[in-house]
């Protein structure tokens, strides 16, 4: 067992109860109607989920890697598309607010995320730059007091109904990736922004993912986040963080995956015997098992060495990696195991199955993930 | 109204509870502890009534240090102030003994209101609270599932529910009300008031703190003893009714809850 500070206990605990109270009953009609009701949402903001790990002073609750780990994990146990709304405005939307926006545009924007008032969005995919992050092509192009963007971003989570964006840039071409990327907050209805239509998705319903289309967009200087050029270390930064939250989630929906299996194992008998008798189903147990394991160690080491600030980077893209994965052969498994029962809609070992799989390409597929890990032990032999 | 809110922390009712080899105690490695889900019910409760009235609620539990998770969820629910009794020399100690330590705790408090639930899911005793009022010498209403206080803030009517009927109680304050589930839908605690919990006062309490022979406490003191603890009999298979028709099927049903199960 992971020793955990009082608060974040106390956080497990209430956020498992309001997820098996309030969200698990409603997953399923999430998932069919690709909609997460308003009545939900309002509900989620009155707990606070919205601004988790905004800082205090903000109006958030100021909690840190492991707090999110917490709470992301507990989410990866419920229909993922739930998440989404507020996950972003505890992420990768408003940590670049929060590392390089001026105290104007904190006060601005963080206080709305916090309660969730604004919805917030992270887009730096484009149609032709995706793990490429280098390759981006939009632009933000300085016109007296105002960027003028061109460009369209793809698969942008919360995109639709996002009220404010943090897109990343190109403002120098030449520069490129060595400091011709910036970071630009486009608010919703901005001249010449427009929100795509929501994507229709393998799993994540709920979830709005959508294009965001620029044509001579225009936005005042002061949208800027930070200085020109540091758009790249922004979103790498940005996305660090992300890695943790994508493996807590991982690791949760493993764990979920693990024990609606056991359950089921248990309770189905078949050749006059509950399968879980046969060898075959408590190899996949034991396995399932000691990989969650090994998943938890991993997690919750990380979280505990990021909340004491010490540079993870390499350990945040493992422990996404290995978790991700861990979750997907468990939520195979749990199908397996569950027989034509995990095929069923209604069944939820089916949508978790569809879930698990988008977090192996998220925020960094999990190939990008393996170059990021080996770049630092090849380049630097012992 | 100043409220107090007495709190019990007891293993989650998910938990495998294991005998111990002793045979008189459970394991309690690995156990998830939780509020006890009735006295939660009268935090909540203390929560509505201060939000109405004004005043303070102040949460005081018994137990091992870990007992400060379940004073703070309180906290972080909306109470003001906790108090943690804790003393090796408590350790095993039974209802009673219990009820004397909280007694002490408590009595120089300055209180119109005190709710505990109605037992504790763990024992199953219901006894504390009744004690403590005796000790205390102010009246006790147990199993409320209404609590409404006068508009002059003096008396307290609490509604009882008695085999389908419902007792309704008017008592002058300061009283012990034990909470029933039906009281209330506890609130959840929200992050920002996770966070503010951490900086509200928590007091820690010894015997000798307060004023306490640690020799009426423990397992060597107890008036009542644990003889035995068994695990509840295996569950047997369910049975399922054999039949053509569903008119036969509803025949052989009706016969065996007749003879079988006895209940018809
Ligand atoms: C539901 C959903 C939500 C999303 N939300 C957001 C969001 O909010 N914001 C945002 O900016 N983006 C978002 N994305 C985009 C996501 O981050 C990208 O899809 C992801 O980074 C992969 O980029 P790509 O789709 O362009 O694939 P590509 O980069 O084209 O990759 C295709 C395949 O090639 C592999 N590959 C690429 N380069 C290499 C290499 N050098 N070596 C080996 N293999 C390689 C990849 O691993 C992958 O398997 C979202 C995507 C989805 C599906």
């Amino acid at each position: 067992m992971i020793e955990l500070p009082e608060e974040i206990e106390i956080l497990k605990q209430t956020v498992r109860r309001f997820v098996e109270d309030e969200v698990e009953p409603l997953a399923y009609l999430i998932d069919e109607q690709e909609r997460v009701p308003d009545q939900l949402v309002k509900k989620a903001r009155d707990l606070g989920l919205f601004g988790l790990t905004i800082p205090e002073q903000y109006g958030g609750s100021g909690m840190g890697p492991l707090g999110l780990a917490v709470l992301r994990e507990e989410l990866g146990r419920t229909n993922m598309g739930f998440g989404s709304f507020f996950l972003l405005n505890n992420g990768i939307g408003s940590k670049g607010i929060l590392y390089q926006g001026s105290d104007e545009q904190k006060e601005k924007y963080l206080p709305k995320l916090a309660s969730g008032e604004m919805i917030a969005c992270f887009a730096l995919t484009e149609p032709d730059a995706g793990s490429d992050a280098g390759a981006i092509k939009t632009t933000a192009e300085r016109r007296g007091d105002y960027y003028v963007i061109n460009g369209t971003k793809q698969f942008i989570t919360n995109g639709p109904v996002a009220d404010v964006a943090t897109v990343i840039v190109v403002t120098d071409k030449k520069l490129g990736a060595h400091g011709g990327i910036s970071a630009v907050l486009v608010e919703k209805g901005a001249r010449g922004f427009i929100q795509g239509k929501e994507e229709k998705k393998m799993g994540w319903h709920g979830s709005a993912t959508g294009s965001l289309i620029f044509e001579d967009c225009t936005v005042p200087v002061g949208n800027l986040l930070g200085k020109p050029g540091q758009g790249f270390a922004v979103a790498m930064k940005t996305l660090a963080f992300g890695r943790l939250g994508v493996a807590a989630t991982a690791l949760g929906a493993a764990q979920r995956a693990f024990e609606m299996a056991c359950d089921y194992a248990s309770q189905r008998v078949a050749f006059g015997k509950p399968i879980a008798k046969q060898q075959f189903i408590q190899g996949m147990i034991a396995d399932m098992a000691t990989e969650i394991w090994a998943a938890r160690l991993m997690v919750y080491t990380l979280a505990k060495d990021m909340e004491a600030d010490l540079e993870r980077n390499t350990e945040a893209s493992m422990a996404k990696v290995f978790a991700t994965e861990v979750a997907w052969r468990a939520a195979d498994a749990n199908v397996q195991i569950h027989g034509g029962m995990g095929y069923i809609r209604e069944h939820p070992a089916e949508r978790l199955y569809r879930d698990v799989r988008l977090l192996r390409i998220v925020e960094g597929t999990s190939e990008i993930q393996r170059i990021v890990i080996s770049r630092k032990y090849l380049s630097n032999p012992l | 109204m100043n409220i107090i809110v007495l709190l019990k922390q007891v293993p989650d009712t998910e938990t495998q509870i294991k005998i111990a080899p002793d045979g008189k105690s459970i394991v309690t490695d690995d156990i998830k502890w939780i509020m006890n889900p009735y006295d939660e019910f009268g935090v909540e409760e203390a929560l509505r009534i201060k939000e109405k009235f004004g005043g303070e609620v102040t949460v005081v539990g018994l137990g091992p240090k870990r007992v400060t998770e379940s004073i703070r969820t309180a906290l972080a629910m909306g109470a003001d102030k906790g108090i943690l009794i804790t003393d090796d020399a408590l350790e095993g100690s039974d209802s009673l003994a219990v009820a004397k330590a909280i007694t002490a705790a408590v009595k120089d408090l300055d209180y119109d209101l005190i709710f505990t639930g109605q037992r504790g899911i763990d024992d199953d005793m219901g006894v504390v609270g009744a004690s403590v009022a005796e000790l205390l010498g102010i009246p006790n209403i147990s199993l409320g599932i209404k609590v409404e206080i006068s508009e002059d803030q003096k008396t307290v009517t609490v509604n009882r529910p008695v085999e389908g009927q419902t007792l309704v109680i008017e008592s002058s304050l300061p009283a012990l009300i034990t909470a029933q589930k039906g009281l209330n839908e506890p609130r959840y605690a929200s992050l920002p008031g996770i966070m503010k919990a951490k900086r509200k006062p928590l007091e820690e309490k010894s015997l000798a703190d307060l004023g306490l022979d640690a020799s009426e406490f423990g397992t060597e003191a107890r008036k009542v003893k644990i003889l035995e603890l068994t695990p509840p009999p295996e569950r047997a298979a369910g049975k399922i009714i054999e039949g053509e028709t569903p008119q036969e099927k509803a025949a052989e049903l009706a016969r065996l809850l007749h003879e079988e199960a006895k209940v018809l």
